[in-house]
């Protein structure tokens, strides 16, 4: 056990320091970094199998015990987390992969991505592995430190200007998050999450309050939880498709755990839980608005991406184990789908060069497979029956109108609105980008992709693979809700977890 | 509270106040600047939660009661090392900026000038024919 937990982390990390030295050797990376891949995908399943076992595991490195050293924690919504987070990182690897293969011209791959990509793979392992604020925090900078490079891949103006944006903001977020930690520090003794929640119970109130505020901004930025959401929109389209891919992914969900974690161990429920439900509600109506209203496809998936991250939100906010269980189906299904609508938008990209809108037109005549490839993620993202985004959002619904309170109610009508509207935003690119003859100011389509054959083929194969996962979660709706609702109760009563963190603990 | 206490809080307020102005300013040099002045005051934070100073934290060394706090210390290392490395890469990012951009301004985001534009013309009220290709096709 104490060689198993790391390796989600360790291996990637390891891969990168290996993709660095040898990063000119293009096809020993691109063999290289999808078997670390696979690695991380084949411990985290092993993490999962040995919590479904044993219940929760934790590890002390190095050896201190609990509250002074480095604990490493696995149980239900970590492991959970893990093997979906490492599967979506190896698929968009593949496609990567594919790509860089498959370009036809040579130059446009740039060699750092391999070894960023994986250490970026080592950094969400390690958030979502963390039992500390503090090896949180560093966990958040090893992801966040290997996005700002990935995000300035080949730079154009336009993604610099973004990236610029992207990193001032995020590391604004973890400057507070450092002295969010120091004030915990300061008040409890103790940045150990297990030990925190059996401590902060005896500070004062107000002190709570303020502590557990705190990071909900400190996350709240990082998650893109309006109004602290303006840099998304901004940053993530600038980026290269595959790249925002993965941002959209892992990197909002990463800060939603990181919430879900703290507010649930450490601080106490009622606290904020009103707060939280007026943003979750914010957060819904902004994004599917803002999605409406922009005419770049990448634009408006970040937009929808923003105003998802409130269901997520949502569910938290009830603290109920009803809640969390459509916080954490949500996450789940959230992280596939969001990540292959921008895959599907990269094949997109591929066929016809466009991502506007208003230049775009006739793609379902162009190519059905890119059709049937957007419209099954799209419709799962806008909830229809019976696909996952239908599963995760009725959990949610139901938790909210069972929940007895008002504000809940008020919530999931906003809920069920802010559905609607995305499903309208969705529409709206399949009216204009499928279904409507192609415009005559776009001119006519390239005749091929700047891709080999073959690198299109495994590029279309990945995607189609990440949405029948995606159907996969509608199938396994059940098993899924099961493990969810037992992660829920853990996190609602966490003395499993404090036990696991604590026992032979330092005096 | 006591006196260095007090001095260092201070500190603090007067970093995380300058380094918040810089932040928000256009040039990039000066928002490389806040940041590392927001990296000292949060590091000052971690080493203020640590309490009041004291003996040499060494195993088997004196009493337990006089012994400095070395966990915040530690904390504060870590995360010294983290900003100076962030620092570098900002550094590097502001310099490709102007050498790319020419200037060393933020820029304005495009889609936001457009969708800005758009709106004071009265566009949303009355859409062109660009922004209705729905109603074009019916």
């Amino acid at each position: 056990m104490n060689v198993l937990l790391p390796l989600p982390f360790a291996l990637p990390l390891l891969g990168a320091a290996l993709a660095m030295i040898s990063r000119r050797r293009r096809f020993w990376l691109r063999v290289l970094a999808p078997l670390v891949g696979a690695g991380a995908v084949a411990a985290s399943v092993a993490v999962l199998v040995a919590v479904a076992r044993n219940g929760v595991v934790a590890v002390q490195a190095g050896g201190w015990a609990a509250p002074l050293g480095i604990t490493l924690v696995a149980d239900r919504l970590s492991a959970l987390l893990l093997v979906v987070s490492s599967t979506v990182l190896l698929a968009i690897m593949l496609h990567a992969v594919a790509e860089g293969a498959g370009a036809l011209d040579r130059r446009s791959e740039p060699g750092v991505f391999h070894p960023a990509y994986l250490a970026l793979t080592g950094g969400v392992g390690l958030v979502f592995l963390a039992g500390d604020l503090f090896n949180l925090f560093v966990a958040f900078e090893v992801m966040l430190a290997s996005s700002y490079v990935l995000m300035t891949l080949q730079p154009t103006a336009e993604r610099l200007r973004a990236s610029m944006t992207y990193t001032v903001v995020s590391l604004t977020s973890s400057i507070m998050f450092l002295t969010a930690l120091g004030l915990t520090y300061a008040a409890a003794g103790t940045v150990n999450l297990a030990d925190l929640s059996e401590r902060v119970p005896a500070l004062p109130a107000g002190t709570r309050t303020a502590l557990g505020l705190l990071f909900l901004v400190v996350f709240g930025i990082k998650g893109a939880i309006v109004p602290m959401h303006l840099w998304l929109p901004d940053a993530y389209p600038a980026a290269l498709t595959k790249v925002t891919a993965v941002f959209a992914a892992l990197l909002t969900k990463a800060a939603v755990y990181a919430l879900i974690r703290v507010e649930t161990l450490a601080f106490p429920r009622e606290h904020g839980s009103r707060v939280m439900l007026v943003l979750a509600a914010g957060t819904m109506v902004v994004g599917t608005l803002g999605a409406l209203a922009n005419d770049d496809i990448h634009r408006v998936f970040s937009f929808t991406l923003v105003g998802h991250i409130g269901y997520m939100l949502f569910g938290l906010a009830l603290f109920s184990v009803a809640g969390l269980t459509g916080a954490i189906l949500y996450l789940v299904h959230h992280i596939v789908v969001q990540a292959t609508l921008f895959l599907v938008s990269d094949l997109i990209q591929a066929r016809t060069g466009e991502t506007s809108l208003h230049r775009l037109g006739g793609l379902a005549r162009l190519s059905a497979l890119i059709a049937v490839l957007f419209f099954v993620p799209a419709m799962s993202v806008s909830g229809v029956p019976p696909t996952s985004g239908f599963v995760a959002k009725l959990a949610l619904f139901q938790a909210g109108l069972g929940s007895g309170r008002p504000l809940a109610y008020a919530v999931t009508g906003v809920a069920v609105l802010a559905s609607l509207l995305t499903l309208m935003a969705m529409a709206r690119i399949w009216a204009l980008g499928f279904w409507r003859p192609r415009p005559e100011e776009a001119g006519e389509p390239p005749a091929a992709e700047p891709y080999t054959r073959g690198g299109v083929r495994v590029m279309q194969a990945v995607t189609a693979v990440m949405v029948a996962g995606g159907l996969l979660i509608a199938v396994f709706a059940g098993p899924l809700s099961s493990w969810s609702a037992r992660a829920a109760a853990d996190l609602v009563d966490p003395s499993a977890y404090r036990r696991a963190v604590l026992d032979g603990r330092a005096p | 509270m006591t006196g260095p206490a007090l001095v260092l809080v201070l500190t603090v307020a007067v970093l995380f106040a300058a380094g918040f102005d810089l932040l928000m300013q256009r040039s990039l040099i000066r928002v490389v600047v806040g940041f590392m002045l927001l990296g000292h005051g949060a590091n000052l934070v971690l080493l203020l939660a640590g309490g009041a100073a004291g003996a040499p934290p060494l195993l088997g060394g004196g009493s337990k009661r006089a012994m400095a706090d070395p966990l915040p210390q530690a904390m504060a290392l870590t995360a010294i090392v983290i900003t100076f490395g962030v620092t570098a890469f900002l550094l590097a990012l502001a310099y490709r900026s102007r050498r790319l951009l020419g200037e060393d301004e933020v820029q304005d985001d495009v889609e936001d000038r457009r969708i800005c534009a758009e709106r004071r013309r009265g566009a949303w009220d009355a859409p062109p024919e660009r922004h209705d290709p729905l109603e074009e096709d019916e």
